[in-house]
């Protein structure tokens, strides 16, 4: 394999030295959100984990080579010390996290891990799935405090597994968004530029594995809110079918949409969490009862399918809507590697693409503003106090306007607004039904490609990255940037994003990875996880690490 | 009330039946009644985010069950609907209901008025979840939420605008009440809340065709108050029209207690719903074949019942609508005619069914309800099972011993608890029924000396013939089948006196 020529070859060379890992706490817990580095007791860096992948962590830990709780320890500190300059994380579950781990331990020393897959591999949750040992706020007001006393389908299977859940992620308040801004708890930086964001809405579960705080996450993918931040953070991400992931536990956001996925560095990693995580479950009605194959086998195998070539179908007008000549690059150098190693590619025309935007957001909007009526503080969550209303009518609808109008978030009540007033006023017929049907119009687009190849390549995100300042205001421009993943998403299909390449927009800016999305028919994610784990032999893109959330500033080229 | 004459109501009923399943339509808490508040609710049941519906097999089971013993249509495909409303109770802020694709379409629900057979047609019947209560406590100043009703299953049923009187409305909600006792998915009993009704009340001119604006009454309680309520409406609606004033579309609020309605508060009539298909449950094919089966194990509905007793078994009405509308007394019945030896739910047509079937109902209704009601006690409770009681008809059908006897057999069947034969043989009561042996008895009567003036009258007064029969009836201490005994006496007589 020939290494490609914008690869820094110091970049690799450089291998950290061995040091003692530290497993004392560095920083004070209860040291509040937001305090500036400057302010902090500033101890030394902690070291990067010594290991290469989730398999290499699950076999250290099995063969007791290091307990769970010393890696726990390992990923608490880094997440301590660095989480306040990324704003990845909105709660740090110590405790429950140690005493998760001392039980992984006493399962491996008592020869009953056969279970353990995922064996002490720290994972970070995205704030809407909801967990027993600690609150789930989906980054709102209307949920601050609020325990649900039970753990989504999903956790509970990492954790039956062994993973740690070592800390709940930040997102844009339930999902809506697709910066990592509209967090009422803060932005979420992207720790390979601390100037931009993450993405969203999954953009705290992003940013904590790429710097390394974590080795997997679990992200929720509605409109492309795994696979966005997760492009922007040079992740592997995946969006599974709908229904292979169990919605149990899943704060809803667009029902018929909704999906989690799991975020990793590498492809074998996503496809271990996937092992876990897929499945029948009776608790959630839309869930599918399909055999589960093996995700991991799969990213051995070559690009070949019923020995012939894999085909790779590039939709045209996705392609030409990219403009900037950085990213075309990156893309093109992308599908020649595919092309050079034993894959056909072609051209395809997908017309209909371009209204799953439109139709995405109406759908979205209407089944978000239909799911979040039970926010109304009444049973749970926050309750606006009241002055003194005349009659008991106006308590009511005073308790509701004012606890809702106090909960909610700016882009969450921008989208309850639409979503109501599309059911009430749009006579359904005309705006979503009307979406409804330009949504099977897509899916059957889709159905018509996979006729001609058995997967398809297109860009993820048609920009590089956004800075915070230049976070658009103006809500369509942000919608824009879900112009490449929606369609997946209103189709329920399977799609992979995976680091494609790496750019610098000048010399002096620090690099920015570049993703590109893999969709599959229905139920193939084993050809998604095949195809991305080829172009990771083929690449060492992903190998990069980020360096500008580090104390140090190295030139990440350093050429 | 002249005027009244003029004007004819036209009321439909909205009737919404709270199933018996032993949990909620779509969460597994359990689905009781009693218990104290938020005894029964699981995090569904209050709206705790991240949950889902799993829709409930048997409540689909019988809101299927009710349509098919109304003659419904039953759908192919199964939907659920969102129906979005902000109120405390509704704990997330939509119930699921079924909107433009309901189980059951069409059908009729029959039942009887003064004794005849009135049909109202139904438009539709649909699942659909409940929500909760909400009590207010005026001396703490506080709402109270009791969530152990919220998401329990209930079948709307929606009837045609065919009801024309109040009394025919509360007859045809008493029907329904009945109907779902007796498919056992309900208990229907509204005084605890199995059962409500609203009401829909307008009314035109006598011989017009198109409707006018309805008013829906609420709060209804049970039959006896919906006759109330639905007359009280008619009359203020006739006034209104008789002052020239039109009547407007509202909700009405029943006051039991002032016996007057009250234009309700809540403005429901304006509110928009907005439903939504629902995307947590996509649609599902309802198996025909389970369809069928559930059709095949219906229990017969009352007036199918009524209707086979009074046309092939030849009931009264009086008896036919007694043990068609209670379905214990229907039960024991039924096992009274099988123990009798008429076949199960037989065609009955020989005369000799027949005839074994009024004697059951005779000896049911009349005897063992006399003896039971004296005692004040349900039938469950009768010392006389079923089968004896056919035991019995049977004796008496088949001649061996009579009517007079068979009450005697009764009275100790009631105390004793034996069966007939045991009895029978006990008091050696059987009944002579040899013709032969009739025969003998007979010549040796007329052949008494004291006898000889009679037979000579009896040429002329045939009527005599009873007081042979009870000469010789006393003969045999009253064993002897009378009917048989007189027919061989007539015929003795009859060859004497030629």
């Amino acid at each position: 394999m020939d290494e490609p020529e914008n690869e820094p070859a110091s970049e690799l060379a450089s291998e950290p030295e061995d040091e003692p890992i530290d497993t004392e706490p560095l920083t004070d817990p209860s040291v509040p959100y937001g305090t500036p580095p400057e302010q902090l007791n500033r101890p030394p860096e902690p070291a990067r984990p010594p290991f290469s992948s989730v398999a290499d962590l699950v076999a250290k830990v099995r063969s007791r080579e290091m307990s769970a709780v010393e890696v726990t320890n390992l990923y608490l500190t880094r997440l301590q010390y660095y989480e306040v300059r990324l704003g990845a994380v909105v709660r740090i579950t110590r405790e429950q996290a140690l005493a998760a781990a001392e039980a992984v331990d006493e399962k491996i020393r008592q020869g009953a891990d056969e279970e353990l897959f995922l064996a002490g591999v720290p994972v970070v949750v995205k704030d809407n799935l909801c967990t027993a040992d600690c609150p789930t706020t989906a980054a709102s007001k209307i949920l601050e405090h609020f325990e649900p006393g039970y753990d989504a389908t999903a956790v509970e299977r990492l954790r039956r597994a062994g993973a740690i859940v070592i800390a709940k992620a930040s997102l844009d308040e339930f999902g809506m968004g697709s910066s990592g801004g509209f967090s009422t708890l803060g932005s979420c930086r992207n720790p390979w530029r601390l100037s931009d964001m993450a993405g969203g809405s999954s953009g705290g579960s992003a940013a904590a594995v790429a710097a390394s705080l974590c080795m997997l996450s679990l992200g929720t993918d509605t409109g492309g809110s795994v696979r966005q931040p997760a492009s922007f953070c040079g992740l592997v991400g995946l969006r599974p079918t709908y229904g292979l992931v169990s919605r149990f536990g899943v704060i809803a956001h667009a029902c018929s949409m909704d999906q989690v996925g799991p975020m990793g560095r590498y492809v074998e990693d996503v496809a271990r969490a996937m092992q876990v995580l897929g499945g029948y479950d009776p608790r959630d009605p839309t869930s599918l009862a399909v055999e589960q194959p093996d995700y991991l086998a799969a990213c051995e195998k070559p690009l070949v399918l019923d020995d012939k070539p894999v085909r790779i179908g590039l939709p045209k007008e996705a392609h030409e809507a990219i403009s900037d000549p950085l990213l075309r690059d990156v893309f093109e150098t992308a599908i020649s590697r595919f092309a050079d190693n034993g894959a056909t590619t072609q051209w395809l025309s997908m017309p209909m693409a371009k209204h799953g935007l439109a139709a995405y957001h109406l759908i979205a909007a209407v089944e978000a503003a239909s799911n979040l009526a039970r926010y109304d503080g009444v049973r749970y969550g926050r309750r606006a106090s009241l002055a003194e209303p005349t009659s008991d009518e106006e308590v009511l609808s005073a308790l509701y306007k004012r606890s809702r109008q106090e909960g909610f978030g700016p882009e969450v009540r921008r989208r309850i607004i639409l979503g109501a007033y599309l059911r009430r006023f749009g006579h359904k017929e005309d705006l979503f039904g009307r979406a409804c049907q330009v949504r099977t119009l897509i899916a059957r687009e889709f159905a018509q490609a996979f006729e001609q190849c058995d997967v398809l390549l297109l860009p993820t995100v048609p920009i590089i990255g956004f800075a915070v300042e230049d976070t658009p205001n103006v809500p369509l421009e942000l919608y824009q940037t879900d112009v490449f993943t929606v369609g997946a998403s209103l189709a329920g299909l399977p799609a992979l994003t995976f680091m494609a390449g790496a750019v610098r927009t000048t010399t002096t800016t620090p690099t920015s990875p570049v993703g590109m999305q893999l969709i599959a028919p229905r139920l193939q994610e084993t050809l998604v996880l095949r195809v991305a784990a080829v172009y990771q032999r083929l690449t060492t893109f992903h190998k990069l690490e980020p360096k500008d959330y580090l104390d140090s500033e190295e030139d990440p080229f350093g050429v | 009330m002249n005027n009244s004459v003029e004007y004819e109501p036209i009321i439909g009923l909205e009737i919404h039946v709270r199933l018996h399943t032993r949990s909620k339509a779509f969460s597994g808490a359990p689905s009781e009644f009693g218990g104290r508040p938020n005894d029964y609710i699981d995090p569904y049941s209050i709206g705790v985010p991240g949950t889902l519906p799993i829709p409930n097999r048997l409540a689909l089971e019988y809101v299927l069950r009710l349509g098919l013993a109304c003659g419904c249509a039953i759908a192919r495909m199964g939907e659920f609907a969102r129906k979005h409303y902000f109120y405390p109770d509704l704990p997330k802020g939509y119930q699921i209901t079924q909107s433009d694709a309901p189980l059951c379409e069409g059908g009729r629900l029959d039942f009887l008025f003064c004794g005849e057979k009135r049909s109202v047609g139904l438009l539709r019947i649909h699942l659909e979840e409940d929500a909760g209560k909400m009590l207010h406590d005026p001396v703490r100043n506080v709402s109270l939420l009791d969530f152990n009703r919220a998401g329990t299953p209930l079948a709307e049923i929606v009837t045609q605008p065919d009801l024309r009187s109040a009394k025919e409305a509360a007859e045809c909600l008493s029907a329904v009440q009945k109907l779902v006792r007796f498919l056992r998915i309900s208990d229907g009993n509204m005084e605890e809340g199995s059962l409500r009704c609203d009401a829909n009340v307008s009314i035109r001119r006598k011989g017009e065709t198109l409707f006018c604006e309805r008013t829906e009454l609420k709060n209804i309680n049970s039959c006896k108050q919906m006759e109330r309520a639905i007359e009280s409406e008619i009359g203020r609606q006739i006034d209104l029209v008789n002052r020239g004033e039109t009547v407007t579309k509202e909700t009405r609020r029943w006051d039991a207690e002032h016996e007057r309605s009250f234009p309700s508060r809540k403005k429901e009539a304006e509110t928009e719903y907005a439903y939504l298909p629902d995307p947590d449950l996509p649609p599902f094919a309802i198996d025909p074949m389970w369809v069928q089966s559930i059709a095949a194990a219906l229990p017969e509905t009352p007036m199918q019942r009524r209707e086979r007793y009074m046309k092939r078994m030849g009931l009264s009405a009086y008896d036919a609508n007694l043990l068609s509308t209670d379905p214990e007394l229907g039960a024991f019945f039924e096992a009274t005619l099988v123990s009798a030896g008429i076949p199960e739910k037989g065609e009955a047509s020989a005369e000799e069914d027949r005839r074994r079937a009024k004697l059951c109902a005779n000896w049911l209704t009349t005897e063992l309800l006399g003896a039971l009601g004296q005692q004040n006690r349900p039938v469950a409770w009768s010392p006389v099972s079923a089968e004896s009681l056919g035991e019995l008809v049977r004796y008496i059908a088949d001649g061996r011993i009579n009517g007079k006897q068979g009450k005697e057999v009764f009275a100790h069947m009631y105390e004793s608890r034996q069966t007939p034969t045991e009895i029978i043989e006990r008091l050696g009561l059987c009944q002579i029924t040899d013709t032969a042996e009739l025969a003998t008895v007979c010549r040796r009567v007329l052949a008494e000396p004291t006898i000889e003036k009679q037979i000579q009258k009896y040429k002329t007064n045939p009527k005599l013939l009873g007081f042979f029969v009870g000469h010789a009836l006393s003969e045999t201490q009253g064993k002897a089948n009378p009917e048989r005994l007189s027919a061989v006496m007539q015929q003795l007589l009859d060859e004497k006196t030629r």
